[in-house]
């Protein structure tokens, strides 16, 4: 088997990933525009394989046809990282990737066959999540600079970065499924908010803790910059959405603006999340897992430099 | 893994919903209950009267059917919605106004008449229907586009059913009392109705006059219900003589919509 990265299938994972991020707008669309069950039979639409495409039904119609493409993309993908890849974990991570795109199916079966519970939903929204996480660390570990040699930084943070990295992506994903929840009728909308709190905090620790321990580091303070502007944006959009909710109500079907916000907000989420995870992988990878060589921070800054490239 | 653990979790949270179509259903009791007291007309009375709206009617939002052109074509002048819908002096449309309690030991077996809901030009015609436990329900699709009916009941089955232009009509009854049934078309979402499933047959929904007129009850003491979309529930007691007529007026305050 070859040990070399394998571009093409580095490039693969990355076009299967934005995929995934554009049945993340189609499935948010769905929602907002309140068309889940216009499309009442799964997996064929009114008994055929096109359906009319009026109303609600583009939307969920739309969000079927990028399904399946995502899901034969995964297929794709799985196979190729079984068949090329070195590291056992990621043949599986692949395996993985695929059960999720499968189980993301039939939910969303579920959820048309039994009238959108808020529980399946829910989840449907929530793995959706999930399996563009595990696509998007798919791509991160199939670039070459993750495979490079590299020479070990020390986390000299209190508490470690690594760790608050780890805690900040653990309580984005868990906003995401209260998110998910109040969207879907679960919950209120207090629990999302407290999760916004939480998260929020998080994210500007992390984002400072990378910028006093990794200042020479232009990809990590790149990740910090990124991980603030993305949560600033997301705290104004969920406060627009929320605006846009309360005025929509008045209306007897769901508005542009209200539809444009909520599906932005959902959207922003996943890009968080995306952003969160990538900055921790990256410092999983330059920091190591155990004890390795510690270079100094002058050493370290070009290491960085390269394992971005 | 976190596949199965996510579906296995959707599929334990979803045993917990509403009963689904398709779920056996135990009728309710007072739907297959024994042949009770029948209404001796000779002595029974009547309940009429008027729902009002206290305080001005809010203004209804124009309906945009862009999404699809043959709703489009179907009106020459705009659509509002009709959630609130009052006729002169303040009277309120869609309403139902049912005998909630009083009327134990009496039977009252479903009418053969089905009741019937169409959908001209994208909307629900009637806004509002009302129909007894058992009693027959036709959903019609007299438009030239594909609707869905979504039935998101509580008590009864959920529904959510196709039907073509010119399609056989959708026929459902409901086993159990229900106010009120959300019908919705997901195809067009600003298309909503209401069913309101009743255990005897004195309801009235009303029109624009807000009048309602409840014949042939028999002489006692009931609980009177108004419900409304928006507004919620209003209740009165009333007495009833032998022969006797009585009048009744619900009033809902225009600044207390049920969400508020």
């Amino acid at each position: 088997m070859d040990t070399t990265p394998n571009r093409s299938l580095h490039k693969y994972a990355i076009f299967t990933a934005l995929s995934t991020f554009f049945l993340l707008i189609a499935g948010a669309l769905v929602t907002s525009n309140d068309a889940g069950l216009s499309i009442p039979d799964w997996p064929l639409a009114y008994g055929s394989l096109v359906p009319p495409m009026v109303g609600g039904i583009r939307y969920e119609y739309i969000h079927r046809v990028v399904a399946t493409f995502v899901g034969l993309l995964t297929i794709g993908l799985a196979t190729w990282l079984w068949r090329a890849e070195k590291r056992v974990w990621l043949r599986w991570l692949g395996l993985a990737a695929l059960g999720g795109v499968v189980a993301q199916g039939i939910l969303g079966g579920m959820t048309v066959r039994m009238y959108q519970p808020p529980a399946v939903s829910a989840a449907h929204a929530t793995l959706a999540q999930l399996f563009f996480s595990t696509v998007i660390a798919i791509a991160v570990f199939t670039s070459a600079w993750w495979q490079n040699e590299l020479v070990e930084m020390e986390d000299r943070g209190a508490p470690r970065v690594r760790c608050l990295a780890i805690w900040t992506t653990v309580a984005v994903f868990l906003q995401l499924i209260l998110g998910a929840a109040f969207r879907h009728n679960g919950f209120g909308i207090i629990p999302h908010l407290i999760g916004a709190a939480i998260v929020t905090i998080l994210i500007f620790l992390t984002a400072g803790a990378l910028k006093r321990h990794f200042s020479h580091s232009r990809p990590l303070r790149k990740c910090a910059r990124l991980l603030r502007i993305l949560i600033g944006v997301q705290l104004l959009l969920g406060a627009g959405a929320w605006w846009s909710r309360v005025y929509s109500a008045q209306f007897p079907q769901p508005i542009a603006v209200m539809v444009t916000l909520t599906v932005v907000h959902t959207v922003t989420g996943a890009l968080v999340l995306a952003a969160i995870l990538v900055t921790t992988l990256v410092l999983y990878r330059i920091l190591g897992v155990g004890v390795g060589t510690t270079m100094a921070d002058s050493d370290s800054s070009a290491t960085t430099e390269r394992i971005a490239q | 893994m976190y596949s199965l653990a996510l579906g296995a979790f959707a599929l334990a949270m979803a045993g917990c919903g509403g009963k689904k179509e398709g779920a056996l259903e135990t009728p309710a009791p007072s739907a297959s209950a024994p042949a009770g007291k029948t209404v001796d007309a000779a002595t029974a009375g009547e309940v009429t009267g008027t729902v009002k709206l206290d305080g001005p009617a809010p203004k209804m939002k124009a309906i945009n059917m862009a999404a699809d052109p043959a709703c489009a074509k179907a009106h020459t002048s705009p659509v509002t919605n009709e959630e609130v819908l009052t006729g002169d002096d303040g009277t309120l449309a869609n309403v139902v106004v049912y005998v909630k309690s009083g009327l134990d030991g009496y039977s009252f077996p479903a009418p053969s008449t089905p009741v019937k809901l169409d959908q001209p030009g994208c909307r629900y015609h009637p806004h509002v229907i009302g129909a007894q436990v058992g009693q027959n329900i036709e959903v019609f699709n007299s438009d030239q586009t594909i609707h869905n009916t979504h039935l998101s009941s509580k008590e009864n089955r959920e529904l959510n059913q196709s039907q073509l232009p010119g399609a056989q009509p959708i026929e459902k009854s409901f086993a159990r009392e229900e106010i009120a049934i959300p019908v919705r078309c997901n195809v067009h979402p600003w298309m909503k109705a209401y069913m309101a499933v009743l255990p005897n047959p004195y309801f009235q929904v009303t029109g624009k006059d807000g009048a309602f007129d409840l014949k042939d009850l028999p002489p006692g003491t009931y609980i009177l219900v108004a419900w409304h979309e928006i507004y919620g529930t209003s209740e009165q007691t009333i007495t009833i003589g032998p022969k006797e007529s009585k009048s009744v007026t619900f009033a809902f305050k225009a600044s207390a919509a049920a969400g508020d």
